[in-house]
């Protein structure tokens, strides 16, 4: 059985002989044509004057567009028809794209696009939090407000009160390989070419810009070159513009963007400011919690009504907080567009809570992780049914602040099992000890648990498909309705399938997502691409494995139930075939080798408008225990050690499941220490580089760095029992910023808990270090 | 046009008409169709187009993004195409990449690749070091560092050094064939082969565009799409690539490497070496030259403001006259040095030996990063009195500079933490630095006076760095 087995990524073989192919890497027809986009130097302004003689005439120019020539300009929103293709007479942000340079080759398109002219009559840019708060800018018509219990009474008769308000930063995806996409017209249509996570929605959004119907545009994606959420709707601009220039031009269309230009245009994940208050009790208990959310959402919608929503649903963690009030604004601003990023706002709600229960801990004097402990949700034993069907112990579930009950949660044993592993308490004493010892560096520790909620919080993208075919040789042809962006999903998909048939992996060939073959798919994210793909492809590998048993089982005069695949054959009334050889009596006895398979998320309502329901099947834990170093001389920082527990349920591969972990723990600890988005006063992005936006490098990671899984089944029904795993371990990074706030703490004489924002550079380390020491 | 002719997975390449200014990268991907070395950032910063390129300094990883092809001439340059055995067996750290799930999204991988193979080649086992150049977004480095770890011991694949060979034998039987290498030289654009020809060539063209390394014109390409007048090419004169040690002096030719300049300074110079490790990446430094760091005159520059502490004397050359100023001197204003027109760097010397300099760089990320603060420290005492100082610093003004209030502030004072303290105001004014997306004002000038701290605490035997702290 190859499910729960650690086999290598399935492309690893092409990835290190440089054969994996990318879009960039795959001819195109002759005569293709390269596309660049002319920017917006202005946040805000009305366009008064658009010159493109220069670019006209730049050699090798075929076409330039600009919204003059598209009266019925091409929109490539993935939620509200508010993102026009090229900019329809105001720019919104700088960086916002004019017009569409096409060209003979990339860099000719490249150097045309500078040429561009663009006069503004400049108008007031809102960049910040503070000013769109101020002009009352906003998506929807005022803060979404989502409460359970009376917060305000259960803080004000508490007997502590704490409160904090923290910044906490945006962050580039910096994908390895940039957006990129193509169109090659068909005498009927288009097909397109997309380095995406959404194949249906360029297909949806090339249809709607092309005037055709979805069924004439076909949209293929092998693999991306890494997504995390920047190529869930950041890529609708590229295909959009490829299919349009493609149709004009009638020759096919590249478009990718220079890195520069793809970190100016594209959104990032949502920088946001967290205020906080809460009630404690001298027991750590939190009694009450109000949370506010002040959400930057850039210049369109996007995602982000979704996104600052699942801030919301994170807002409590792994804590029953029967008091709670959340209140979020969603802020309109002239600057990038924000948009999905690996955990989807769930990343920002969790952080804030787990500031308040750093910072009770300080104030009570009270260790942080049993006050953590204090206040987690109860751990349900599963009911227990006695002989006459009597519920023996059926403990009612806890519910979270929107009403859900939390009937999974594992934090208490998981949480346990991670203090021992890592050493925790004895670690606190070590560096209690060490920085006694140490005037100018300062260690710290901290533990982290995570809940993450697993499900699309819009119902109906919780939808999956696939279709399987088996050919008379016996090789399988798999397709399902998720995209490959490195987390390993075909290889999972591809051992579900190889289980099913009892066949070993070299029999399953893995196909590139194609809205030809799987209409109508989910994007892959919020970490469901393999729970649904995984159940889809399941389905429809059963189906014609039934089919063949059936057929096998008429032969030979037994039940269907007795046939049996394992090991690649298959065993039937003491007789032992080759599954290819069953394939292919199956094709000669008319027996359909083909179907699709489907999977709906079972159990799943959510009013989004109230804040109530249950928008997840289940929840996703895991724990992080960070120790730091930091130098209270300059701020620089460093992270120690990471030890890791998370449950991924019963790990359909382990190894792809670890590294997942691995790389979500670095990337979440990039998010809020080296990775710092700088904007300058007029709204341009300044670090628009590696060379000036940092994500981690090789030396960042954890010198020791210990992850293991949970390993316990899912106690609801997924593919194998297991768990998601795409998103939730991001939040394991959380733990490096509370153990730098730790080290920060120990600067002082534990009369003020830190100040830190994120990212915690060493500048702002070095700001709160010496607030500590009241410099 | 440009002539050009190389090696290029083993086989013997004659290049014409081809732009001077084309990179490596564009042609493999769009003439050769060797798609396995990647575009990630078309700068030098993410390490996703590293290839292998041998001469007869051996083997290094370098960025085929900002290499331009007149650059190669007469070298040898192995993608990750060409690692592989002839009869397909896999390099072995090819093997352990898979074997150690090293590669998620693969889009980095051949990057990684290839740098892991040089290393492997030439017995490197620094990783992270080695591998601060190559960008990977999804795995956090662990399971690649484990890769590379495991690799380790197995044996050097014969086509790893097959490059080497091949170019030693094709110079041994000299200009003969018409295939061999090298090629006599690079049409549109100048390669002189030593520095007198150069010089000479230069007092004709002022004009000129000099190319070293190319990390940072390689910008002015793939970033600012300029077009570059009257390029040359400085890579092939050997003459100013050596480093010799002579009157207390080290005299370093200014086409000497960062990394050449690393190694070479390991035992005697610490801290400035290991300046030098956290200088860009592995494949900026086997490409960049010290030269080109100086005449660049970034505000940064990380070497410099370390050279002007250790009291390095600057060579300049035009014509056949030549000149030697005080690095500090060179340093005008933002961007303007004190060099004439047709005048170039020649080279540059340090003393010997600098038992007090210690060298501090801060910046955001640990390596391959741009300094905010760079601070250079080499104060002098006798008899428990400071009896001189050099202090430099980067990322405080408009040019690498002295600290010269600071330093007379310091200048007959003790050896303590009091005096060290009672100068700090002194830096306050040397230095108006400015705020920008590395560091606002403020903790540029706060950092600057901690560090001078740290050098009295690091001198003293505390533990100040925090990549020194074992977990």
């Amino acid at each position: 059985m190859s499910l729960g087995k650690s086999l290598p990524h399935d492309s690893a073989p092409l990835h290190v002989t440089g054969a994996a192919r990318y879009l960039d890497d795959i001819p195109l027809p002759a005569g293709a044509l390269h596309l660049a986009f002319g920017l917006s130097s202005c946040a805000h302004g009305r366009i008064t004057a658009l010159d493109l003689a220069a670019v006209r005439t730049a050699p090798g120019v075929v076409a330039v567009f600009s919204a003059e020539d598209w009266p019925d300009m091409p929109d490539c929103s993935p939620a509200s028809q508010d993102e026009p293709l090229l900019a329809v007479e105001t720019v919104h942000y700088s960086g916002q794209p004019v017009f569409l340079v096409v060209a003979e080759t990339h860099l000719q398109a490249r150097r045309a696009a500078r040429l561009g002219k663009i006069s503004y009559a400049e108008l007031p840019a809102l960049l910040t939090i503070d000013q769109a708060l101020a002009a009352n800018s906003r998506f929807e018509s005022g803060p979404v407000i989502w409460a359970k219990g009376d917060a305000a009474r259960a803080i004000a008769a508490a007997p502590h009160q704490i409160e904090g308000s923290f910044e906490v930063g945006g962050q580039e995806h910096f994908y390895l390989e940039g957006q990129i996409a193509a169109a090659i017209p068909l005498e009927d249509g288009m097909h397109v070419l997309s380095s995406t996570q959404h194949p249906s929605e360029i297909q949806h959004k090339v249809a709607h810009a092309l005037h055709l119907n979805m069924a004439d545009v076909r949209v293929e994606t092998r693999r991306m070159g890494g997504g995390f959420g920047g190529k869930e709707s950041q890529g609708n601009a590229l295909a959009i513009a490829c299919a349009m220039a493609a149709k004009a031009t009638g020759r096919a269309c590249k478009m990718r963007y220079d890195r520069d230009d793809d970190m100016i245009i594209t959104g990032k994940r949502h920088d946001l400011r967290i205020s906080y208050r809460a009630g404690v009790d001298a027991s750590g208990r939190i009694l009450g919690v109000a949370f506010t959310h002040l959400i930057r959402c850039g210049w369109a919608q996007d995602l982000s009504l979704a996104v600052a929503d699942r801030a919301m649903l994170h807002a409590d963690n792994c804590y029953h907080l029967p008091d709670i009030r959340i209140e979020s604004h969603r802020l309109k601003t002239n600057t990038q567009s924000a948009t999905a990023y690996r955990g989807f706002g769930g990343p920002q709600g969790l952080i804030g809570i787990e500031r308040v229960m750093d910072h009770a801990a300080f104030v009570l004097g009270i260790e942080p992780l049993a006050l953590r402990r204090q206040n987690f949700y109860r751990e349900r034993e599963v009911a227990v049914e006695a002989s006459g069907g009597d519920i023996l112990a059926k403990m009612k579930a806890e519910t979270t602040p929107y009403f859900m009950e939390v009937e999974d949660f594992i934090g208490h044993d998981l949480t346990a099992k991670l203090e021992a592993l890592s050493g925790y308490q004895a670690r606190r004493q070590a560096v209690a000890d060490w920085n006694a010892a140490s005037p100018i560096l300062k260690r710290g520790l901290a533990l982290v648990p995570v809940k993450f909620g697993i499900s699309f919080t819009l119902t109906w993208l919780n939808q999956a498909g696939a279709l399987v075919h088996v050919y008379q040789d016996g090789s399988i042809h798999l397709n399902h309705g998720g995209t490959e962006m490195g987390q390993g999903l075909n290889q999972k998909i591809a051992q579900v399938a190889a289980s099913v048939f009892g066949v070993g992996m070299e029999a399953v060939k893995i196909t590139a997502t194609d809205t030809g073959k799987v209409p109508n798919t989910s994007a892959t994210a919020a970490s469901s691409g393999s729970d649904m793909n995984g159940m889809a492809a399941q389905q429809a590998c059963e189906i014609i494995r039934d089919r063949m048993a059936a057929f096998l089982a008429g032969k030979h005069g037994v039940e269907p139930a007795s046939v049996r695949f394992a090991d690649g054959v298959v065993r039937v009334a003491g007789e032992v075939f080759g599954f290819a050889q069953v394939a292919a009596w199956a094709y000669q006895a008319r027996i359909s080798l083909s179907s699709t398979g489907f999977y709906a998320t079972p159990k799943i309502t959510w009013d989004r408008l109230r804040g109530r329901g249950r928008p997840f099947l289940y929840f996703a834990y895991g724990a992080a225990v960070a120790e730091v170093v930091i130098d209270t001389l300059t701020g620089e920082n460093r992270i120690l050690r990471a030890d890791i527990l998370h449950d991924t349920g019963s790990s359909m591969n382990p190894a792809l499941d670890i590294g997942q972990i691995e790389g979500a723990f670095v990337q979440g600890a990039g998010w809020l220490t080296t990775e710092e988005l700088v904007w300058d006063a007029k709204g341009g992005l300044l670090t628009h580089a590696p060379s000036t936006y940092k994500i981690p490098a090789c030396s960042d990671r954890p010198a020791v760095f210990n992850v293991s899984l949970y390993d316990q089944p899912n106690r609801e029904d997924t593919v194998g029992k297991s768990k998601a795993v795409g998103e939730p371990p991001f939040n394991l990074g959380i733990a490096v910023f509370y153990a730098l706030s730790d080290a920060i703490a120990a600067c002082g004489d534990a009369s003020r808990y830190p100040d830190l924002d994120a990212p915690a550079t060493p500048e702002r380390i070095l700001a709160a270090v010496q607030k500590q020491r009241h410099v | 046009m440009t002539e050009v002719a190389f090696l290029l997975n083993g086989t013997p390449l004659r290049l014409e008409g081809q732009p001077p200014t084309r990179t490596l990268l564009d042609f493999l991907r769009e003439t050769k169709a060797l798609n396995g070395t990647k575009e990630g950032c078309n700068e030098g910063d993410c390490g996703a187009c590293t290839v292998m390129v041998t001469d007869e300094n051996g083997a290094r990883a370098l960025n085929a993004c900002i290499l331009f092809l007149p650059q190669l001439q007469g070298k040898a340059v192995r993608t990750v195409e060409g690692l592989a055995a002839p009869d397909g067996t896999p390099h072995p750290v090819q093997s352990a990449m898979v074997d150690h799930h090293g590669s998620q999204c693969g889009f980095c991988t051949p990057g990684f690749i290839v740098s892991m193979a040089v290393a492997h080649a030439t017995g490197r086992t620094d990783h992270d070091t080695v591998l601060a150049g190559n960008l990977c977004r999804c795995t956090g480095y662990a399971p690649i560092i484990r890769a590379a770890q495991a690799a380790e011991t197995s044996p050097i694949p014969a086509q790893m050094t097959q490059d080497a060979f091949i170019l030693a034998q094709i110079s041994s039987e000299g200009s003969g064939e018409a295939d061999s290498l090298p090629a006599p030289q690079v049409a549109g654009a100048y390669c002189p082969d030593n520095s007198d020809d150069f010089a000479t060539w230069y007092l004709q063209n002022p004009d000129a565009t000099l190319i070293a390394g190319a990390t940072d014109v390689g910008l002015w390409v793939t970033k600012g799409l300029r077009d570059l007048p009257k390029p040359v090419f400085l890579g092939q004169m050997r003459d100013l690539q050596q480093i010799e040690r002579g009157g207390g002096q080290i005299h370093i030719g200014a086409g000497v490497t960062i990394a050449t300049l690393r190694s070479t300074l390991q035992h005697s110079h610490p801290s400035f070496a290991e300046l030098l490790r956290r200088y860009a990446s592995e494949q900026v430094r086997n490409a960049a030259t010290i030269g080109g760091n100086i005449a660049n005159g970034s505000p940064i520059g990380d070497a410099p403001p370390a050279l002007i502490a250790m009291g390095a004397t600057l060579h300049l050359r035009c014509g056949d006259d030549l000149r030697t100023l005080p690095l500090e001197d060179f340093f005008l204003a933002y961007r303007k040095q004190d060099r004439k027109a047709s005048e170039f760097v020649a080279g540059i010397s340090i003393p010997e030996a600098a038992p007090a300099l210690r060298c501090y760089k801060l910046s955001k990320r640990f390596d391959q990063d741009i300094s905010a603060v760079l601070g250079a420290f080499n104060l002098t005492c006798a008899d428990g009195q400071i009896t001189a100082a050099r202090v430099a610093f980067g990322g405080m003004a408009g040019t690498p500079k002295r600290a010269s209030g600071f330093e007379a502030a310091l200048i007959g004072q003790s050896w303590s933490l009091a005096s060290i303290t009672a100068a700090l105001p002194a830096l306050a004014d040397d230095f108006q630095p400015l705020s920008d997306m590395r560091a606002s004002a403020g903790y540029r000038l706060q950092a600057a006076q901690n560090l001078a701290l740290r050098y009295f605490h690091d001198l003293n035997g505390t533990p100040v760095s925090v990549l020194e702290v074992a977990p």
